[in-house]
């Protein structure tokens, strides 16, 4: 007769262990299992989290932990929301998540649009298209700084070319006007082809026999196209945007790798900014309170993307 | 339109989270707006009510 692996197991177990392991019930048993994850759980998200909303209440310094910690009531959270640089902050987020959501979708849907009619070479473009997405934003960041170059990047050249403009008379990284363009453009070139997948799936979900019918009824290509792509893709097309808008509210590290929120601080974005008042300024309690206000932001959104990703599974 | 008042009075999990995912959408945008600073001053606040109000509601029976 062939023994069965969990036989195996059992048989190779120490007497001593086995004779333990006997006296558990089932749960107790699933505990066992359970119990390393939800600890990890605790120690590393829910612990620092309440720990944080603690010190949003105090004066607490992280270079000074001998100075008496002082409870200061809201008056972080009064600060914080009546700072106009810390609204200027937010507003260059704003500008960040506006046109990246827009380009990305933009783009992203007409690759998608495109990839998805059968041709030759078919895969290769796909893999092609979806190779900056695979790279670390640290190394993006890195050579998107020497493209950026006005004497030696390339990106220049290639507008120079297009428009006749001489390429070293402008910096797109240290100009007030373009170092947020800059970013954007990164952000797009990395991350569209997210957005394209998605919509690829969506496109690929549609069946063959919904255009059929409407090649029977005559109804025109762009007929079809508004009718029965964009609708049926639009929930895939939510997802993408509550994705990336996530994700780019977050922004951290290609903006440090490209500008570090300069110049000046126009593109000083709202996780810039906290970074400078907790690890320059060292006002932990005052950044702590500011991480609180961006967690709720970011559970609120949240919450509006599982609600959306709830509905794309009911249909 | 009527089935959703008739959501919020039966207090049904549809009706209300529109209603709670409208108050979130409302103190992002209050949040990142560049027009009036009093509406920057309370997003934080309309934001928390409606996720807070979100997790409520998402516990109401369908």
């Amino acid at each position: 007769m062939i023994e069965k692996p969990i036989e195996r197991v059992a048989k190779a177990t120490p007497t001593g262990m086995a004779r333990q392991i006997k006296g558990l019930s089932d749960k107790a048993v699933a505990w066992l299992f359970v119990g390393p994850t939800i600890f990890l759980l605790l120690a590393i998200n829910i612990f620092p989290l309440i720990w944080t909303i603690n010190l949003s209440f105090t004066n607490f310094r992280a270079n000074r932990p001998n100075r008496e910690v002082e409870y200061v009531g809201l008056r972080n959270y009064e600060r914080i929301l009546t700072d106009s640089d810390t609204w200027l902050s937010m507003q260059a987020t704003a500008h960040f998540l506006f046109w990246t959501l827009l380009l990305q979708v933009l783009i992203g849907f007409a690759l998608a649009w495109l990839i998805n009619r059968k041709f030759r070479g078919n895969d290769v473009w796909t893999t092609i298209i979806v190779l900056p997405m695979m790279l670390s934003p640290a190394v993006v960041g890195n050579f998107w700084t020497f493209l950026y170059q006005p004497q030696i990047g390339l990106f220049n050249y290639v507008v120079s070319f297009f428009t006749g403009v001489d390429p070293s008379s402008f910096d797109m990284l240290g100009s007030v006007d373009l170092a947020p363009w800059s970013i954007i453009i990164v952000d797009t070139w990395m991350w569209t082809p997210f957005v394209m997948l998605i919509c690829l799936a969506g496109l690929r979900s549609i069946p063959d026999y919904i255009y059929e019918a409407a090649e029977i009824d005559r109804a025109s290509k762009w007929r079809q196209f508004w009718t029965i792509t964009v609708p049926m893709v639009l929930p895939f097309l939510m997802l993408a945007v509550l994705f990336r808008g996530i994700e780019n509210f977050k922004m951290f590290d290609l903006v440090v790798q490209l500008t570090g929120g300069g110049p000046g601080s126009v593109t000083e974005m709202a996780s810039i900014n906290l970074k400078r008042e907790a690890f320059e300024k060292w006002r932990t309690g005052y950044a702590s309170a500011f991480a609180i206000i961006l967690f709720v932001t970011v559970f609120g959104l949240a919450s509006i993307y599982v609600k959306a990703l709830n509905k794309v599974k009911e249909r | 339109m009527s089935s959703f008042f008739t959501g919020l009075r039966r207090f049904r999990r549809g009706a209300w989270e529109m209603v709670a995912t409208l108050i979130i959408a409302i103190g992002v945008f209050m949040l990142m707006q560049p027009f009036v600073l009093w509406a920057y001053t309370y997003s934080f606040i309309t934001t928390l009510i409606g996720t807070v109000l979100f997790i409520v509601v998402s516990h109401f029976p369908e």
